[in-house]
């Protein structure tokens, strides 16, 4: 068991809360860098993937599990990054312009999705998301002149100062860098006002208006930041497919954003990433097993979508934390052995006890 | 010197006029009570003063500035605190997070500074940080300092949302019912703080309380509310033997 001497009040502050931390972080970025050496294309490819969905999964999260504002318009988000970075490029703009332009235009859509949502909360909210989706799915359809329509959009190959991003490596390296980039700024965002304005809006709006939180700028803000690194997503997302159809932004994908942060744990940054391990990699292997499985049930249409919504009813009733909060606990089932306690995760509910201070 | 006014406001739900009409100063540096019935209007003048709703009628002043249309999330910056009578902290935030978002209206770096955490935003945090261990130490919360409020005792709760209001650094506070839900013991402790608050911090208190000892122990003047009218107003002693007080609560002959 590792007790955390604290004597400096910038410890809190750290991104990581100690050196075994930074040992660990290090490592895990060192094999990623390391595993396209060490695996084939497929997999790699998979793995940007899962970077891409990590991505948009992160942007999500700051949403949803900490300013506690339900989306399921985000697939929209990750269509408007995808359809402004392909757009632009096919006009000449070099890449390094369009990424974080996309990103840009993308957190202008979300701020302005977010003003007129302000009043609403939960269900009305995930009802004008899912709207405002199923809007930016219709004009990508109709508005061929630019998107291409249902004919579809070739992706031009990306450039980066002369190099062409290509192949399955090329987009997981992209990926990689971008996702460490945005968990950067969602840690940073969480450590400073912003978040916290961000948690206090999520827990109680009447309170956190009374300490000086300007509602409408900070639920704005959350919204834009969100859309903004979906969008982000979204402009590798179109090079990943390298074919942008205007059906692929429905709110299927959304609900996968969705299960994304649910499964993954609400709350925390790791959970976002391990949901988008899980919601990536889940079809895969089904798609492996089936071949396995008996005949009746590996043919049987509708198994992945009934298998996704079975995972997300058990992890709602059984572990509200997500897998990052059931990786919590084995950790700290190893940490306390053999000492481990029944209640140490148990919340408090009783509101009638009071107890003494000093 | 009056720090606080209210002057003839009124507020009405429907045909219920739930605040008609009240005026009162209250003085730098005193412990104002607001007591009566339930349904009286004592937490919606909470709500008024906290500019949640906006008064039908009437102005409202602090510090001799008119704050009847300042907005909600403007009040806490001017140097008025709260607290709620049904405790309305983060529940998912630690006590410390808690404390820091206290601090939000003292906060003048920008999103961008932020997003990329300059050194500025780190020096700023620092202060933050240090006025949160203040207010820790003065109510002796230093073992509760990382655990989430959801994971806290009752009683623990309304002291933290007590320090939450101080972190703002307010020159009033406003405290709705502070003893509700507490045992006697904790409400004398409660007692002991609003002193402290009042004579080394030197902050003007305005409290709704129920518990008449409490109200007793503190306050430096009584004002009783009922149907939303003043009935009373003056010392402890004089208004609880106000004869309309003592018609409001235990009834008698209109």
């Amino acid at each position: 068991m590792r007790y955390l001497f604290k004597t400096d009040y910038r410890q809190d502050m750290k991104l990581w809360r100690h050196r075994g931390d930074l040992f660990w972080y290090g490592l895990l970025v060192v094999v990623l860098l390391l595993i396209p050496r060490m695996l084939g294309e497929f997999y790699i490819g998979e793995l940007g993937g899962v970077f891409i969905f990590a991505i948009a999964g992160v942007g999500l999260m700051l949403l949803a599990g900490y300013t506690g504002l339900i989306s399921l318009g985000n697939a929209a988000f990750l269509g408007i990054g995808a359809y402004t970075n392909s757009v632009l490029l096919a006009r000449g703009v070099p890449f390094l312009i369009t990424l974080p332009v996309s990103g840009l235009f993308t957190a202008v859509f979300g701020a302005a999705i977010g003003l007129p949502t302000l009043r609403m909360s939960g269900l009305y909210l995930a009802i004008a998301t899912l709207s405002f989706g199923s809007i930016v799915g219709t004009v990508f359809q109709k508005w061929d002149a630019v998107t291409g329509g249902f004919d579809g959009f070739a992706v031009p190959t990306p450039y980066i100062f002369g190099v062409p991003i290509e192949g399955a490596n090329g987009i997981y390296y992209l990926s990689l860098a971008v996702l460490i980039f945005v968990l950067w700024l969602s840690a940073n965002i969480l450590r400073t006002p912003l978040g916290r304005a961000m948690v206090a809006i999520r827990d109680s709006e009447v309170s956190a208006q009374s300490m000086g939180i300007h509602l409408a700028r900070y639920k704005t803000f959350a919204f834009a930041i969100s859309a903004g690194m979906t969008g982000l997503a979204g402009a590798l997302f179109a090079h990943y497919v390298r074919f942008l159809a205007p059906d692929a932004f429905d709110v299927l994908l959304s609900v996968q954003f969705v299960t994304i942060v649910f499964v993954g744990g609400l709350g925390s940054l790791h959970g976002a990433v391990l949901g988008a391990i899980f919601v990536r990699l889940l079809p895969q292997a089904i798609a492996i097993m089936r071949d396995e499985l008996p005949f009746g049930i590996g043919r049987m249409p509708g198994l992945e979508p009934s298998l996704f919504g079975l995972v997300l009813v058990f992890v709602i009733l059984f572990e509200p934390g997500g897998m990052y909060g059931r990786w919590i606990k084995v950790k700290h089932w190893f940490q306390a052995y053999p000492l481990k306690r029944r209640t140490a995760f148990r919340r408090q509910k009783s509101y009638a006890r009071s107890e003494r201070l000093r | 010197m009056s720090i606080f006014a209210a002057n003839e406001i009124a507020i009405r739900f429907g045909g219920i006029r739930a605040v008609d009409a009240v005026s009162f100063e209250v003085n730098q540096g005193e412990v104002f009570s607001i007591i009566g019935p339930n349904g009286a209007g004592k937490t919606t003048i909470f709500n008024l003063i906290s500019r949640i709703y906006q008064p039908s009628a009437g102005r409202l002043f602090f510090q001799d500035h008119d704050i009847t249309d300042v907005p909600a999330y403007r009040i806490a910056g001017l140097g008025i605190a709260r607290t709620f009578q049904n405790i309305e902290l983060f529940a998912n935030a630690t006590l410390l997070q808690n404390l820091l978002i206290g601090r939000h209206c003292h906060s003048t770096v920008g999103v961008l500074s932020q997003l990329v955490f300059l050194p500025a935003v780190r020096r700023e945090e620092l202060k933050h940080r240090e006025k949160a261990e203040e207010v820790i130490a003065f109510l002796g919360l230093e073992r509760y300092r990382d655990t989430l409020i959801a994971n806290l005792p009752y009683g623990v709760r309304k002291v933290v949302e007590l320090g939450r209001a101080l972190c703002i650094e307010p020159k009033l506070l406003l405290l709705d019912e502070p003893s509700s839900g507490l045992n006697v013991e904790e409400t004398e402790g409660m007692g002991f703080w609003i002193e402290d608050i009042k004579k080394d911090l030197g902050i003007t208190v305005i409290m709704v309380e129920h518990d008449m000892n409490l109200v007793r122990m503190v306050s430096d003047r009584v004002m009783a509310l009922n149907y939303g009218k003043v009935i009373a107003l003056g010392t402890p002693d004089e208004v609880q033997n106000h004869p309309e007080v003592v018609r409001a609560y235990i009834g008698g002959e209109a």
